[in-house]
């Protein structure tokens, strides 16, 4: 991908003054009539039945709030209206003078308000749990924003991690037999990581002492890690029940904040998986960005040359940072059997590794890019569960694409096309 | 001799080399002899078949309860032990065996399960010699069954000589469609294929969920996804008769690998498709378009993998389920990389992981160890043909020509 301005989304919506030919232009112009024609759709939304729409935001998860929350109750048609003109009224401020460096964030927040338009829409006449389907969002956000970091970790380093999958279907079967065995989802937990970080191993000897091609060796590996776990699991897991209910993690609620409605049960009452995917996209942020460490793995990504001639050790810095990249999955995949399911089942992961690379890429190689992705794709998938109860006439099918339709269009440059590290996916050769 | 010592990822060496043949031009025989039955290649590839088998056989002894328990007592009596393993991985590769090539069945369900490989292993070889790295082919492969089931099952009344042939034609242009979306993207925004097929998969996998539950695909009188039947205008008939599965898509297969190695070696389009993948800014300064070639080789590979589906559903399944690709679309690049991305290496690659399946059917059948011990081997013979290198060091095998590395075929997202 060309080093074009289209790769530097920050200035390239500084478009004051430029010549109106300019593609800056033409993408401002862009945006902005994409926003009127949101607004335009938004209107269809009129065409229903109408009436109201009950949002329940009540503590169903057992809590103790200080106060249940009221329902929210909203009369569709206002929604629809004042969304619709907000979507308008941006999209004009976009055409005649463009909102700058503040383009993405109007688009989020407009993008925001049509999806609560839509489920206005959705919910008319009945009423939808809108805060188990937050809840849900964050849980099916775990597993993905633990598998991008690992793809963040390993990709700054210079290794493209397709095997995302791989780590999470080893990690899921590892966590749940030593889970069954130890009888300690503790100790399950860590097994988790080893299975991640076994796959991670394998990915960096073959990409960085073989120098195979990285793309084929992550394929490889997840046919690898495809057989091996259903192969284990038909011979060893089914004949033997007891070695495949490992114990599971319980929830945690943190003392005075689990009890603040809304919030509460949104952030405050998970299982240790939960806080530990926000707590490892800090820490992950920490170590890349602010340790010496970090700067390693990155120099290490973008021009390993030069960090081999300050003195990094570039094959030692890459292991590091892909075994690394491999518990960080690992936790993910040990997420789906120690506290989702309770048992391992074959190819439980369902292709959620390869959203998980999509959230890495949509996220641009960052962590906190990567979280907003992974929520952006969890939303996505709790909410197809969430419309077939209100019987909404859209197929669950194309809401669970949405995660892949998004991570083309963004590939395609449409809306900022990312970069990743320069040297990604390039065997070193020391000289 | 410029033979290829090392296997893909090594496209550039082998333009190279195909160049440097091409000015002597021994025959086809004679580059047959050294593209394929060179003797370290074929030495490498037999040994990576070996290493894997004795891995296949460990994870078998952990896995078997009856030797699991000799082993608890292995040092009072190892006998036991080894007797045990001995008759267990005998009796396991034994029916693998039998079910690949004991009689004219096994040979049979040999070729019916080579089929679809050697479609999906094209698919992923073509774009390969463009350095395109297409991961598309299970996505494909489903493409090719929903469009040519669609005339399959949907066009009635046609004689079979016209029926088929559209059938086929309507499938080759489903997968056609969806690699060529990949390749489109590639060419005018620089969307990584890599990126693209793998998202392309998940959607098409989907869509085929939401379409099996629709009124033009759905089976009338079952609730559940499973597709219409193919019409029997539009099936492929049996080649050797009721009692075999074995079908004329194996041939058609054949023949369609053929016809890929005549464009790759004997055609200007093949000529420039392996010229954008020895070095995409020299095609272009000589002429060539790589931005057609992209589009134009993920259509094809595309329709190759497409081929793969409708043959199997035309041939062997009838109907369109959930699953319905079952992996063969991943299947075909580990026998694209086992056959060197030549396709007359995917049709011997085709054979021998058809085999292997056909075998490890007969093997769970008989000895209850589960198929998946195929899905294993073959990753494991791939990542040993992959990394040459591993071969070579556990097994002591000293390289004829001193290559300097291994290089890459990819390089990268920004590739």
């Amino acid at each position: 991908m060309s080093a074009d301005l289209d790769a530097r989304p920050a200035e390239s919506t500084r478009d004051d003054g430029l010549d109106p030919t300019s593609p800056l232009v033409t993408r401002r112009r862009a945006f902005g009539i994409f926003l009127v024609a949101l607004a335009a759709v938004t209107l269809l939304f009129l065409l229903g039945e109408g009436g109201e729409a009950t949002f329940v935001l009540r503590d169903i998860t057992g809590g103790d709030p200080y106060f249940q929350m009221p329902d929210l109750v909203v009369s569709v048609g206002t929604v629809v209206l004042v969304v619709a003109i907000l979507a308008a009224f941006a999209g004009g401020i976009q055409l005649a003078r463009g909102f700058g460096r503040r383009t993405y964030l109007v688009l989020g927040l407009v993008l925001a308000l049509f999806v609560f338009a839509f489920l206005t829409w959705a919910t008319a006449g009945s009423s939808l749990n809108l805060l188990a389907i937050l809840r849900l969002t964050i849980r099916q956000a775990v597993p993905l924003v633990f598998g991008a970091l690992a793809g963040v970790l390993c990709e700054r380093s210079g290794v493209m991690n397709i095997a995302i999958e791989a780590q999470f279907l080893t990690a899921a079967f590892t966590g749940a037999l030593v889970g069954s065995v130890s009888s300690n989802a503790w100790v399950g937990l860590l097994a988790g990581a080893a299975g991640g970080a076994f796959i991670g191993w394998l990915l960096a000897v073959m990409a960085i002492k073989y120098r195979t091609d990285q793309i084929i060796v992550g394929v490889v590996l997840i046919v690898f890690a495809t057989g091996l776990t259903s192969f284990l699991a038909s011979q060893l897991l089914t004949p033997n029940p007891d070695l495949n209910t490992p114990a599971i993690v319980s929830p945690i609620g943190i003392p005075v904040l689990s009890r603040i409605p809304v919030l509460g049960p949104l952030f405050f009452n998970h299982t240790i998986f939960v806080y530990g995917a926000f707590a490892a996209v800090l820490l992950v942020h920490w170590a890349l960005f602010k340790t010496k460490w970090g700067l390693r793995v990155r120099s290490v990504g973008e021009h390993p040359r030069a960090a081999d001639t300050v003195g990094i050790n570039v094959y030692r810095i890459r292991y590091q940072a892909v075994v690394l990249g491999g518990a960080v999955a690992g936790l993910g995949g040990a997420f789906f059997t120690l506290d989702s399911a309770a048992q391992f089942s074959e190819e439980m992961t369902a292709g959620l590794g390869f959203i998980a690379l999509a959230a890495m890429i949509v996220g641009r190689w960052r962590p906190f890019g990567a979280l907003g992705a992974a929520l952006i794709f969890g939303f996505a998938g709790s909410l197809s569960g969430g419309l077939a109860i209100v019987q909404v006439p859209i197929p669950s099918e194309f809401l669970l694409m949405a995660p892949y339709l998004v991570t083309i269009v963004v590939v395609a440059g449409l809306v900022g096309r990312p970069r990743p590290p320069a040297a990604d996916g390039v065997p070193y050769v020391k000289e | 001799m410029s033979t290829s010592d090392d296997p893909p990822p090594e496209a550039v060496d082998e333009a190279v080399d195909e160049r440097e043949r091409r000015d002597e031009d021994p025959g086809w025989l004679a580059r047959f002899r050294t593209e394929i039955v060179d003797g370290q290649t074929l030495l490498l590839t037999f040994l990576a078949l070996v290493t894997a088998l004795a891995i296949g056989a460990v994870l078998i002894i952990l896995s078997e309860e009856a030797t699991r328990e000799t082993l608890t007592y292995f040092f009072a009596r190892p006998g036991d032990f080894f007797a045990a393993a001995w008759e267990t991985v005998g009796g396991a590769y034994g029916a693998l065996f039998r079910g690949a090539l004991g009689g004219p069945r096994a040979w049979s369900e040999t070729l019916v399960s080579a089929t679809p490989l050697i479609l999906t292993g094209l698919a992923f070889a073509l774009p390969f010699r463009a350095l395109i790295i297409n991961i598309g082919g299970e996505g494909q492969f489903l493409g090719g069954a929903l469009l040519g089931g669609l005339v399959g099952f949907g066009v009635t009344g046609l004689p079979m000589v016209i029926h088929l042939p559209l059938t086929l034609l309507a499938g080759f242009l489903g997968g056609a469609i969806v690699g060529w979306v990949a390749g489109i993207l590639k060419a005018r925004t620089g969307a990584h294929e890599v990126i693209t097929t793998i998202m392309l998969n998940n959607i098409m996998i989907l869509l085929t969920d939401y379409l099996l539950l629709t009124a033009l695909f759905q089976r009338p009188d079952r609730p559940d996804p499973i597709s219409k039947a193919v019409a029997g205008s539009a099936t492929l008939p049996l080649l050797f008769g009721a009692g075999f599965r074995v079908h004329w898509g194996f041939v058609l297969a054949v023949l369609v690998a053929i016809a890929t190695w005549w464009m790759l070696e004997r055609s200007t389009l093949g000529f420039e498709i392996k010229a954008v993948g020895h070095n995409p800014r020299a095609a272009r300064f000589a002429g060539m378009n790589p931005d057609r070639i992209y589009w134009l080789v993920l259509a094809i590979a595309g329709g190759l993998a497409a081929l793969g589906g409708i043959v199997q559903l035309s041939g062997v399944q009838g109907r369109i389920t959930p699953g319905f690709a079952a992996g063969l679309g991943f299947d075909g690049i580990t026998v694209a990389l086992l056959g060197r991305s030549s396709p007359l290496g995917v049709i011997a690659a085709a054979l021998l992981f058809g085999g292997l399946r056909a075998g490890g059917l007969a093997m769970q059948a008989d000895t209850q160890i589960s198929l998946d011990l195929v899905t294993v081997l073959q990753a494991l013979i791939v990542i040993f043909i992959a990394a040459p290198a591993l071969i070579r060091s556990l097994w002591h095998v000293k390289t004829r020509k001193e290559s300097g590395l291994e290089a890459t075929a990819s390089g990268g997202w920004s590739a």
